[in-house]
């Protein structure tokens, strides 16, 4: 697969369709690969990577690419695509300055996940069926691929592209995954030990704002959380009250404009579960306001922009659920 | 020497209520000497809809143990569609809020007409009697701000 992009990058830069290319290079380890801009066949050849652990969406550096001089192409997996889609249709990205090549994606790993089952010193994987093949530098090691799976692949909502100009391999479908089932759970828990799940999961955060720069739907120049004045700035929360705040609005800012990439959850360093609460938000809404899925279409309008005039009342939250 | 040691629990509740609808409902059941909680506190805003999650999130923070939002009934708003949102908007933010464990009773939003001084009145009387039963409010408050 690497192959194929690289080829299909090089032969793009050189016929002039682009001038430069967003994509993934090496970091210092197999596994911490990080988004990259490439403007010459001779970096590319150098640096650029796309395998396991390529789950980076590069969607959100579209926003300042395209309006850059000349063409830039994004090699963007199927879940990428909807974060382009969405960003197109709030006409936050220049469409017409980007080319699209659809990438597939059969899941990418989590290294966290591997180092957990106490095997270090990674210098590559390869899947084999279902077992994963790691060498790392104390020799050959395998483990069940789906045991190394990120959490946002194991949820997996769909393999098909929304939006390209070209596609490598072939295009998958829309899946269904069960990604609701965490906060299913949650719902039937009691208000106490909702409250006691919540409080241990966020009370872990450092508000390193990771979770807010890479979402691909957070892009306010400029952003409630950066105005000095609302006394939440960047800064370690100085109170339980300011944690609930800052996850509360943050993932409500995005409700209905999520398109559930779990990029939020894939960056927290604390691994906090930041898409359950994102995904409690699409959860109400399908089954509020119908079936919606953020970045499908570039022409529906958002749930929070729009009613009905038979909508349900806001007491619907006290008749349902587990006190 | 404590004084107010028997003294009953009193909540702090934020009524946001709409200039056009709920103010000057809240005003009828006045001028009507209908009894309602001197607990309530009210925040006059344009529209039912210029209340933004941050309000109400801060009017827990700054002390309240129960935040109400009264608007125009669906269909009568004086900017036309301005309470549809805020239906939409409150029902996801109330629902969130449950799913991280704040109790349920501590929001609520109610359509009162400026023709509906009675039901003004009966909303906080309930509403106030509501947040009392679930005392003090401890999952969402900024210890920074309580009164000591």
């Amino acid at each position: 697969m690497q192959e194929a992009i690289i080829s299909k990058a090089k032969q793009l830069l050189a016929d002039g369709t682009v001038n430069r290319v967003i994509g993934w290079k090496k970091g210092e380890f197999a596994y911490d690969i990080t988004p990259a801009i490439f403007e010459s066949a001779e970096e590319i050849d150098a640096d650029f990577v796309y395998d396991d652990f390529t789950s980076a969406n590069v969607s959100k550096y579209l926003v300042k690419e395209s309006k850059k001089e000349g063409k830039v192409l994004a090699f963007l997996k199927p879940c990428d695509t909807y974060s382009l889609n969405q960003l197109t249709k709030e006409h936050r990205v220049k469409r017409e300055n980007i080319y699209v090549v659809g990438i597939p994606s059969d899941g990418k790993l989590d290294a966290e996940k591997i180092k957990a089952k106490g095997i270090t010193g990674i210098t590559g994987v390869e899947k084999d069926g279902d077992t994963l093949k790691i060498s790392t530098i104390y020799g050959e090691e395998t483990m069940p691929v789906a045991e190394a799976m990120s959490n946002k692949c194991l949820s997996c909502k769909s393999k098909k592209h929304v939006t390209y100009d070209e596609l490598i391999g072939e295009d998958g479908e829309v899946i269904d995954s069960n990604r609701f089932g965490m906060v299913e759970e949650l719902e039937n828990m009691t208000s106490q030990e909702r409250y006691d799940f919540w409080r241990n999961e966020l009370s872990k955060c450092i508000r390193c704002n990771a979770c807010r720069n890479v979402c691909p739907a957070c892009t306010c120049e400029n952003c409630v959380f950066d105005n000095p004045d609302s006394g939440v700035q960047n800064k370690a929360a100085a109170d339980s009250f300011e944690e609930n705040m800052f996850h509360i609005i943050r993932a409500f800012h995005v409700a209905g404009r999520c398109t559930d990439c779990g990029e939020c959850s894939r960056v927290c360093p604390q691994n906090i579960p930041l898409h359950l609460l994102n995904r409690k938000f699409i959860k109400d809404i399908n089954s509020l306001y119908g079936e919606y899925q953020a970045g499908a279409d570039t022409t529906s309008r958002a749930p929070l922009n729009d009613y009905t005039q038979d909508d349900c009342e806001a007491s619907i939250v006290h008749e349902r659920g587990v006190e | 020497m404590q004084v107010n040691e028997n003294k009953e629990f009193q909540p702090l509740i934020v009524a946001f209520c709409c200039n056009w609808c709920s103010y000057a409902g809240a005003d009828l059941s006045g001028t009507n000497r209908l009894n309602y909680p001197t607990n309530v506190k009210i925040i006059r805003v344009p529209c039912s809809c210029r209340v933004n999650p941050m309000f109400i999130l801060r009017a827990f923070q700054k002390g309240a143990d129960g935040v109400i939002l009264c608007g125009c009934h669906p269909g009568d708003c004086h900017y036309t569609s301005g309470n549809y949102f805020t239906r939409r908007r409150m029902t996801l933010l109330f629902s969130m809020l449950d799913f991280l464990g704040i109790e349920r009773d501590r929001t609520r939003v109610e359509w009162v007409s400026a023709a509906e001084g009675a039901k003004f009145a009966a909303t906080m009387n309930e509403f106030t009697e509501a947040v009392k039963k679930l005392g003090p409010n401890r999952r969402l408050e900024d210890l920074r701000c309580r009164k000591q």
